[in-house]
């Protein structure tokens, strides 16, 4: 099915499944055990031997010699592969350094050796075994230092990463009021429950792996250019995920050296990351640093807008761009967006939920708070006071599909009792405690991607699903199993939903908040199909015979659906170029309240809310969990999250969750959440859009702007730590 | 982690005299510390020698209306012991701000004293660490030293002693009995037990190979506010940045020690009795000759402040 005009008024809009609060399907599973993850199928194939990997200690340089010779005649073990003995494999889909093999080491913890043996402590006391020296090449470690030199980054068609509208320079020079802040973000790591995991077994040239990875089929291709094997002896099966954040998004080290030992070892091989190598070893988002530049009237409307951001990779290439949402967000005639890249020997940046926005925001959204401050206005006001008119600034061709993000400021304002806030920092108090609200807006785009799925009839009046989609802890397996009862008409509990099998066809994947709006445009459109083969079985027109309560009514006559017997088709919907007259998004405007010691500067949320505009919610209750949890993870990119860097030996020295440290309970008070009931007609024949990614983008300054509030001490370098600013503080007394 | 032996004592003088005999030898109680050191080759004994079934896991009340606490007191069962929350809420407070509810079931009242610091070099065995490996030097000197040791420190180890409970042990002047290898009794003042690094900080205290802690005995309790203030990056589950740990009688005397500042829980008595007429001078006195690094130099003006904070909570 091609998706290739605005959706009209369909069955979605009369729907009795989708769209209403749904307990995952897969929940008991979870809940009980039953749903294995990577390292845990120990059914799917005998004999498996478990792999230990080995990091280099080392940032940049060259192996000068490894002696495995103590760890081979370890007991227990089978097999010893060195990166020295191993030539390079290829690249995949964004892999920047060779994931194993040859003497040249890229960053600290590239995978240098992997001891496989028959116990897990085995192959653990076995890998310690090995000698390794190097010669260590200096490196480029400081990205504050080498970002004033970084050159502008290439946009996709390869041409400097600057874009402008009318005369920044100018508009700015005569502003009356003006901002002009820098803004910095440091590298953070997904942090993930589960760690990276891979089964790798052979069979003759075929290969299986039970893996931990968000897109099947990006991984299947990957893994064949990264062996050099044709892709259709290769076989991804990804069903559970234990979280990815995007760092799942790639093949990693993981899986291509489970697969490597695997080979030598003549046996299935299992090998999980150990947490501390996880930092240095697989990706991480970028540290940024952004410069804003606004000026406005006393009006409060923007007349010049500058968003600058430089960030580093170990390619030069693909860095954290935080100026995303800027061209979208405020109006403003004149506009500046530049986004810089320096070359880095640091491991490697990579996608983490939102990448660009998610920073971005802790910079733009803190830089209009700062203007609502200088221009004496509320800055729930000033941002509905530069909402663009019905088209992207700049850009008078590019409609915004369906764009509600005063009526979210207003509905955040009312619920959160923003006008209980003073505006004069520091004026609340509670015992020795600093109080302050802070709001934020936020924008992530909602793209849908071309997206498949195999839909059967089980003969007895059951639905059999199956597709590539995977399900990281967002919900997939129950808006699928929703988007396909509504379709089918059949009840919940007679649709069985398989995932992340690269047998089944392709789906969109699970990455950049497009997961929910294609993967369920995709059954929906394989659901179309089977209706129209269950017609021509049954000799009816299936797009216009009635499915409902498990029966079908069609030419006067009432089926049952297992009267069609077993049949299966292959279905999928593909995204048609009218979209590209619009620019789609979704929208949020979070809203915090954050209380600070007076004293020692010790910092606690009170409350969060966050309002969201992102078409229809098909599941009120996981997407409700999409967004605390993306809440609590921009919490900890306000107030605590840090890879921090060792500039001399060029690693992250924080490298476990002792060290990087993540919100717990205790730093979580009540979330609130609020969807506005909209509908986006652009985006799928479902008008629902992802939410996953909007919820982290926004919160974070929330965060930060409620700090300030409560202690008049801005701090512009992420994470907001105490050690910024209690001395700052004045002491009461 | 390497291969080692393991047995279980029968009792605290078996117990020291095998370790004494085994120059590879440790003993085990909770392990929530040692075998995690294991698991990452930081600590590779040859031979542990388990505690676990020995009979020191009581309170007792003494006779002089003090309390002697068994090695193998667990930290929830110590905190939540009645006279400990009743008489010395100091300890039940630093107790609970530490670590999390599973583990503070398996830690152990002598296993916390012994706890090694989370200085993150001395977690990365690529990198150099004296405290790990004597003479290969200290990486965290001139590297990320934020959460570490301002004073007590020195040119070989900036290292931190990470844990609570010991600093309101300090406070409270407890006592730490031990059954020595060759079945002595020793008892050691906790000011005097855990070490300085100087050039040897592999050493974070003055037992020797095979010394046991069996006790751990608090004097009668000091009347007066307890506090334990707790100061990190985020609310539960972290090291301290900054703890304090103290007491304020109803005449105002203050007794306090910190943590995360030391190798050693911090006390200087002889700054204390100026604390109630003039606590910035007294903080200065107990910070006397820190060497902070300019990432860790806040501090000595957090612990000010921290004091400060719950003395005007105490006059509130």
């Amino acid at each position: 099915m091609e998706f290739n005009a605005p959706a009209g008024r369909n069955l979605f809009d009369a729907s009795k499944v989708v769209g209403k609060s749904t307990p995952r399907i897969d929940g008991p599973l979870k809940t009980t055990g039953q749903a294995p993850y990577a390292y845990e199928r120990h059914d799917v194939v005998a004999n498996q031997a478990y792999g230990y990997i080995v990091g280099s200690a080392i940032a940049k340089g060259r192996i000068s010699a490894m002696d495995a010779e103590a760890a081979r005649a370890a007991p227990g073990v089978i097999a010893v592969i060195l990166a020295t003995e191993t030539k390079p494999v290829g690249k995949g889909m964004s892999n920047y350094a060779p994931l194993f093999g040859g003497s040249d080491i890229a960053h600290y913890h590239q995978a240098i050796a992997c001891v496989v043996a028959e116990t897990f402590e085995q192959a653990r006391s076995a890998a310690a075994l090995i000698r390794t020296s190097y010669d260590r090449s200096a490196g480029r470690f400081d990205f504050p230092k080498l970002a004033p030199e970084a050159p502008l980054a290439k946009d996709e068609e390869g041409k400097p990463d600057r874009q402008t509208v009318g005369d920044f320079d100018s508009a700015f020079a005569a502003a009356e009021v003006k901002i002009d802040a820098t803004y910095t973000t440091p590298d953070e790591s997904h942090a993930m429950m589960e760690p990276h995991a891979t089964i790798a077994a052979w069979d003759g040239d075929k290969l299986t792996l039970w893996t931990s990875n968000q897109m099947i089929n990006w991984g299947k291709e990957s893994m064949g250019k990264i062996l050099g094997m044709d892709p259709k002896n290769i076989r991804l099966d990804s069903p559970y995920i234990g979280g990815g954040f995007g760092g799942k998004l790639f093949i990693r080290a993981d899986a291509v050296v489970a697969a490597l030992a695997a080979k030598q070892a003549k046996r299935p091989v299992k090998i999980a990351l150990q947490r501390p190598l996880m930092a240095n070893n697989t990706t991480h988002r970028h540290a940024t640093i952004q410069r804003l530049r606004i000026g406005a009237g006393r009006d409060g409307r923007i007349t010049a807008l500058a968003h600058e951001n430089w960030s580093g990779n170990i390619n030069g290439k693909e860095g954290e761009n935080g100026t995303l949402q800027t061209p979208v967000l405020y109006a403003g005639a004149n506009r500046l967006i530049a986004n810089y890249i320096a070359t880095l020997d640091l491991p490697e940046g990579n996608a983490m939920r939102a990448p660009g926005e998610a920073v971005g925001h802790l910079a733009l959204e803190v830089a209009m708070d700062e203007l609502a401050e200088k221009l004496g206005m509320d800055p729930i006001e000033l941002r509905i006071r530069n909402e663009p008119k019905s088209t992207v600034p700049g850009k008078p061709e590019k409609r915004f599909s369906d764009r509600n993000l005063v009526r979210c400021l207003r509905e955040g304002s009312t619920r959160f009792g923003w006008d209980r806030r003073k505006a004069k920092p520091g004026s609340v108090r509670d015992g020795q405690w600093l109080v302050g609200m802070g709001v934020a807006a936020g924008y992530r785009a909602a793209p849908a991607n071309k997206s498949a799925a195999r839909v059967r009839l089980d003969g007895n009046g059951g639905v059999i699903v199956e597709t590539d989609m995977t399900d990281i802890g967002t919900g997939s397996y129950t808006i699928i199993a929703q988007t396909a009862a509504e379709t089918l008409g059949v009840p919940l509990e007679k649709v069985k939903v398989t995932l992340g099998d690269s047998d089944h066809p392709a789906a969109a994947g699970s990455g950049g908040q497009w997961g929910a709006a294609s993967s369920t445009a995709g059954v929906y459109a394989a659901c179309v199909t089977l209706r129209q083969k269950i017609g021509q079985t049954l000799g009816f027109d299936g797009d216009k015979a009635e499915f409902a309560g498990g029966k079908i009514k069609a030419n006067g006559k009432s089926f049952d659906l297992a009267e069609a017997g077993k049949l299966s088709v292959d279905g999928g919907i593909e995204f048609g170029k009218f979209k590209d007259d619009y620019d789609v998004g979704t929208y949020a405007a979070h809203f915090a309240e954050v209380a600070v010691n007076a004293y020692t500067g010790e910092a606690r949320i009170r409350r969060m809310l966050a309002v969201c505009d992102a078409g229809r919610i098909l599941n009120p209750l996981s997407a409700r969990s999409q967004v605390i949890g993306a809440m609590v993870m921009a919490a900890g990119a306000a107030m605590m999250e840090e890879l921090v860097v060792d500039t001399r030996f060029g690693f992250f020295v924080n490298h476990d969750l002792a060290g990087y440290e993540v919100p717990v309970h205790a730093d979580i008070p009540a979330q609130d959440v609020v969807f506005l009931d909209t509908l986006d007609p652009i985006i799928s024949p479902l008008k629902a859009k992802g939410v996953g990614e909007l919820g982290i983008c926004g919160v974070g300054a929330a965060i930060a702007n409620a700090m300030y509030n409560a202690t008049g001490v801005r701090v512009r370098e992420y994470p907001i730590t105490l050690d910024k600013y209690f001395e700052r503080m004045p002491m009461l007394t | 982690m390497r291969s080692f032996s393991y047995e279980r004592a029968q009792t605290p003088e078996q117990a020291a005299a095998t370790v004494a005999g085994k120059p590879g030898a440790k003993f085990l109680a909770g392990g929530t510390n040692l075998l995690d050191l294991m698991k990452l080759e930081i600590e590779s004994p040859t031979h542990l020698v388990d505690v676990q079934d020995l009979d020191l896991d009581r309170i007792e009340e003494t006779d002089d209306g003090g309390v002697r606490i068994g090695a193998l007191v667990s930290n929830t069962a110590l905190a939540a012991h009645r006279k400990i929350r009743t008489d010395y809420g100091v300890l039940t407070r630093a107790i609970v701000a530490g670590a999390s509810g599973q583990l503070r079931n398996k830690a152990t009242t002598a296993g916390n004293l012994l706890q090694r610091t989370r200085c993150p070099y001395f977690y990365d065995s690529n990198m150099a660490c004296n405290k790990r490996k004597p003479g290969s030097g200290c990486a965290a000197i001139a590297g990320f030293s934020r959460q570490l040791g301002v004073i007590g420190t020195s040119d070989s180890c900036i290292a931190t002693y990470p844990g609570d409970m010991a600093v309101a042990l300090r406070v409270l002047d407890a006592t730490i009995e031990t059954v020595t290898p060759d079945g002595a009794k020793r008892s050691i003042a906790i000011a005097d037990f855990h070490r300085l690094p100087g050039s040897s900080p592999e050493r974070d205290n003055v037992l020797e190979h095979g010394e046991l802690i069996t006790h751990v005995t608090l004097p009668k309790p000091i009347e007066g506010r307890h506090f334990y203030y707790k100061i990190r990056d985020r609310a539960s589950y972290a090291f301290a940045l900054v703890s304090a740990a103290g007491i304020i009688a109803p005449n105002g005397a203050t007794r306090v020690a910190f943590g995360g500042v030391a190798p050693k829980p911090w006390r200087v008595e002889a700054a204390e009795e100026a604390i109630s007429k003039d606590r910035k001078a007294a903080t200065a006195q107990i910070f006397s000759g820190a060497r902070p690094t300019e990432e860790n130099a806040f501090k000595i003006s957090l612990a000010d402040r921290a004091l400060a904070a719950v003395i005007a909570e105490a006059r509130s």
